[in-house]
């Protein structure tokens, strides 16, 4: 076992892990952060995405042991006071989603974008999501999502 | 208020999804929770001639490991739908196989341990001793001398030989002909892929005898009853099922699987220890239901004026190792049956056989039999277009069912009896034709040809079976369905007001949360926050047959379209009595019960509710509570339908397919929420392009599914499409109320042909006139290069 710390939505958890222990499994069944969820196990889905010291990875394909030390961000620390962030709130105004199995990785992955990009074009939302997979929408109502996030991020709407 | 009914409101679900509060199977933790994984056959045809699980069941945190034998009291799994009026030599799973398995991903053992890591672990451990049988996977070479022979009771591998229509009259219309063209096509198997894979908890009680499960089901009411009355032989009573969140399913979770019967079984064997069993995706892909996989030749004859005459079919559906629970329905009444398309064809014939080999179960999958009927029909209007030099349009345009028609019954008695309900088929053509700018974007084809490149206009123009289905139709006695195909709800009205709706249509992805609260706050003149809907629990809803088959808003929602209106009945009498007036007097309007013409005094259904609830003062013979429940059988199916038109462009050196314009014309009839039926379009739209362009489920010649994870199957990507362009018309349907067609499945049944008519039609100028799917870059570069015309 391996004594990791990490700070979680602003919480900082010490834990004993295995070390084999995958960090989507750390997140989900020791912190019993359930938001997040799992997909495949070829880090192709992106279902599983955080934010880690504020970059999207896939969760599935992390140890917890490499996330010793670091600060992770899921979809349940997203929302602040009680304020969906643009992008969970561009995710409902637009039905971005519909089963929602796939939503918290995809809205990870587009806060993560919006931050590298505050104003992408059609095209560069959808390479920037090519890491996540959506079987229900078809991603139309996905970009339109980003789109609304990326307009009230600058300050519209 | 205003009508909620039409209106695009934003889901009532989502606040849960986009904060990560949703519980879907895998988030349910229960106390003393042990964790189950399943041993699964490497190969595709073996004898099993023995098991030995002791150094597994050393490993420490093993709680146990079982084999078929310890399930041997459990009957096979049921086959539900078998073809109708035919014999079906039924082969089904068991909840773990004992003597034998038959492809690739069968469970042979499970291994119950502390934790799902020790399970997996422990699953190494486990030694099976197998004879390996030879393989066959294609569904033609089942059929063939000397394949190798699955099951005792299917001699050449033939589950059952199904036909419909009118195979003299055809035979004859095809001899009279000025054109026959004669092509064959494989309709490839797909992967349905929902992101969520299956799961279950079972939950046995040793005090009270019984079991929960909870499982990732679509119909939760029907799981039930197949578990209890055909495996376990037990009381129906004695097992409760529930469905949580459910992320999408696309007809896969329709289905019983073993697993949901082996955690409940197991629980029972370790004493009421709860037992979660997850599937992984390498598991979802050779262990949950394919899709497709037809192998067929078609021939199809027609005027010189591009009138068709007769259309006749022969298929090899193939239907897997083991039947699922409704596989042999899909490619038999979901198939044949719709082969006549939007249009008037005048004979029409379609021969069945569904056949076993060495791959994994085939069932029903997003559209279910329609997309490869549609798919057939519109390949064969194109290649007579390209036969008798027509425009696609055109030849849709002479052979449509005219408005005048309906309802209309298909030549050749292929619908069995039932009528297409409404169509507008050209009005929904001519808006396609014009949202697209049609003589300008062939015009832009003419000069890009001029230049060299290579662009592409592909038509399907489709109608699909809605909302199934009325039971005397589709039950035993007609086409072989084991149960009705009715629907229930349950609407209260509480004391306070609020409004609680049950039903047994099971929501996973299609926002029913949201449009069947519309519809009862509509009716009842509340807010639609008002209106909770609850479902997928058996304890505490009628039983209902669940969500598939675009059936939630024809045919579960009417129903609660009609206990509303028993309720409202209900709430006039009381609510007359309240302002003593007579009952005839009084009429009910954006939720007030008022005499006809002094809406001024009137009682709100709030405070009718009341009164109803506390029951202090009620007119004589009045039950208290507005309550009311109905189980909706409806008179016929509903038809909807619609043109898409999709536009690609092929890079020559590469062969890469680019979708540059997707616009569609559906028509749904009645449209509850606009913003949901879109969103159904999209989806629908991408899972048929994806078949058409990309995916593909690939057994090798050893039964190895070799697009077995996410990685070799190539689900659609977001930047692999473009925006869809979504508008409609609307004929509502006679058969409903509300005039609903439904919408589920429409995108998917329309639009992989007309991306493939789009690239056959890039591709005339090489005399290509047929290719089959998935044209992926290679393919088209093959072709290109094979035609004798590429450079």
């Amino acid at each position: 076992m391996a004594e990791i710390t990490v700070t979680v939505n602003g919480k900082s958890y010490t834990r004993d892990v295995e070390p084999r222990l995958l960090l989507v499994h750390f997140i989900r069944d020791v912190l019993g952060l359930t938001g997040t969820n799992i997909g495949c196990e070829t880090s192709v889905c992106g279902a599983c995405t955080i934010l880690m010291d504020g970059q999207a990875v896939k969760s599935c394909t992390q140890l917890a042991v490499q996330a010793d030390g670091s600060s992770v961000t899921t979809i349940e620390g997203l929302a602040s006071n009680g304020d969906l962030h643009p992008v969970q709130e561009g995710f409902w105004e637009k039905h971005g989603l519909q089963c929602g199995y796939c939503t918290p990785g995809m809205i990870m992955a587009s806060v993560d974008l919006l931050q590298s990009n505050a104003n992408p074009t059609e095209d560069e939302i959808r390479h920037g999501l090519e890491g996540n997979l959506c079987r229900c929408t078809g991603y139309h109502n996905i970009v339109k999502a980003v789109q609304y996030a990326a307009e009230k991020m600058q300050g519209g709407n | 208020m205003a009508k909620a009914i039409g209106q695009a409101l934003k889901r009532k679900e989502d606040p849960r999804l986009i904060t990560g509060r949703a519980k879907y199977l895998d988030d349910i933790q229960l106390p003393g929770m042990v964790y189950a994984a399943v041993l699964r056959s490497p190969y595709a045809h073996a004898k099993i001639n023995s098991i030995d699980a002791s150094e597994a069941e050393s490993l420490p945190g093993v709680v146990g490991v079982f084999t078929g034998k310890d399930f041997a009291d459990l009957n096979p799994l049921p086959c539900a739908w078998q073809a109708g009026g035919v014999n079906n030599n039924a082969n089904t799973p068991r909840t773990l196989e004992i003597d034998k398995v038959t492809f690739t991903g069968a469970g042979v053992a499970v291994v119950v341990a502390e934790s799902r890591y020790i399970a997996e672990d422990a699953l190494a451990l486990i030694h099976v001793d197998y004879e390996v049988l030879p393989v066959v996977v294609d569904a033609k070479k089942a059929t063939e001398p000397g394949a190798p022979q699955l099951h005792e009771n299917a001699p050449n591998n033939i589950c059952m030989e199904w036909s419909c229509g009118d195979e003299a009259a055809t035979d004859k219309a095809l001899a009279e002909a000025d054109v026959v063209i004669k092509q064959s096509l494989r309709n490839q198997r797909l992967i349905p892929t929902p992101m969520e894979p299956r799961g279950a908890i079972g939950i046995y009680s040793p005090v009270a005898e019984d079991y929960t499960v909870y499982m990732t089901s679509q119909a939760p009411h029907v799981m039930r009853l197949l578990m209890t009355a055909f495996v376990f032989g037990m009381p129906e009573n004695k097992l409760r099922c529930i469905s949580p969140q459910v992320g999408g399913g696309f007809g896969t979770k329709i289905f019983l699987y073993p697993e949901y019967c082996m955690v409940a079984a197991v629980s029972k064997k370790l004493g009421g220890l709860p037992v979660k069993w997850m599937e992984t995706r390498r598991e979802n892909y050779i262990a949950t239901t394919h899709g497709r996989d037809h192998v067929t030749e078609f021939e199809v004859a027609a005027k010189n004026d591009g009138t068709i005459t007769g259309l006749k079919v022969d298929t090899y559906a193939n239907l897997g190792g083991v039947l699922s629970t409704i596989a042999p329905g899909i490619p038999t009444t979901l198939y044949g049956r719709l082969l006549s398309g939007v249009y008037k064809f005048p004979n029409i014939y379609c021969h069945v056989y569904g056949t076993y080999t060495n791959t994994g179960m085939v069932d029903a999958y997003r559209g279910a039999g329609r997309p490869e009927a549609s798919f057939l029909v519109e390949r064969a209007i194109d290649l007579v277009a390209q036969k008798l030099n027509m425009d696609p349009s055109e030849v849709r345009r002479v052979n449509f069912i005219p408005p005048d028609a309906f309802p209309y019954a298909p030549a050749s008695n292929i619908l069995n009896g039932l009528k297409y309900d409404s169509g507008e088929y050209e009005g929904a053509l001519n808006k396609a034709l014009e949202l697209v700018d049609y003589k300008n974007l062939r015009q832009e084809q003419a000069a890009a040809r001029e230049a060299g490149r290579l662009m592409g206009i592909g038509f399907s123009s489709y109608v699909e079976i809605c909302g199934v289905a009325p039971s005397a139709w589709i039950g035993l006695p007609g086409e072989g369905w084991g149960a009705g195909l009715w629907e229930s709800a349950n609407v209260r009205v509480h004391l306070t007001g609020k409004v609680v709706v049950t039903t047994g249509s099971q929501s996973h992805g299609q926002g029913l949360e949201t449009t069947m609260a519309q519809v009862a706050a509509d009716m009842l003149g509340v807010e639609v926050d008002d209106v909770r809907v609850e479902h997928s629990d058996t304890l505490g809803t009628p039983f209902g047959y669940g969500t598939y088959g675009s059936r939630s808003a024809a045919v579960g929602t009417v129903a609660i379209h009609n206990s509303v209106q028993k309720i409202i009945e209900k709430a006039k009498k009381i609510g007359a009595h309240m302002l003593e007036a007579a009952p005839e007097d009084v009429t009910f309007e954006d939720g007030k019960v008022f005499v006809k013409g002094s809406p001024d005094k009137a009682k709100t259904i709030q405070e009718v509710a009341l009164a109803a609830a506390v029951a202090y003062d009620l007119p004589p013979g009045t039950e208290p509570f507005l309550d009311d429940t109905t189980y909706y059988d409806p008179p016929n199916c509903t038809y909807p339908f619609g043109t898409h038109i999709c536009v690609v462009e092929i890079d020559k050196d590469t062969g890469h397919v680019a979708i540059k314009r997707y616009l569609a014309v559906d028509d749904v009839g009645k449209k509850i929420n606009p913003l949901i039926v879109d969103g159904q379009l999209h989806g629908g739209i991408v899972q048929g392009a994806g078949q058409a362009l990309w995916e593909t489920a690939v057994y090798d010649d050893n039964g190895q599914l070799i697009s077995g994870s996410l990685t070799d199957y190539a689900l659609p990507k977001a930047h692999w499409l473009p925006m869809i362009e979504t508008d409609s018309t609307e004929t509502p349907s006679p058969v409903n109320p509300l005039g609903i067609k439904g919408a589920g499945e429409a995108g998917t049944i329309a639009s992989a042909q007309a991306v493939v008519n789009a690239v056959v039609d890039a591709l005339a100028p090489y005399g290509i006139t047929h290719l089959d799917m998935p044209l992926t870059s290679q393919k088209v570069w093959e072709a290109i290069h094979s035609s004798g015309n590429g450079r």
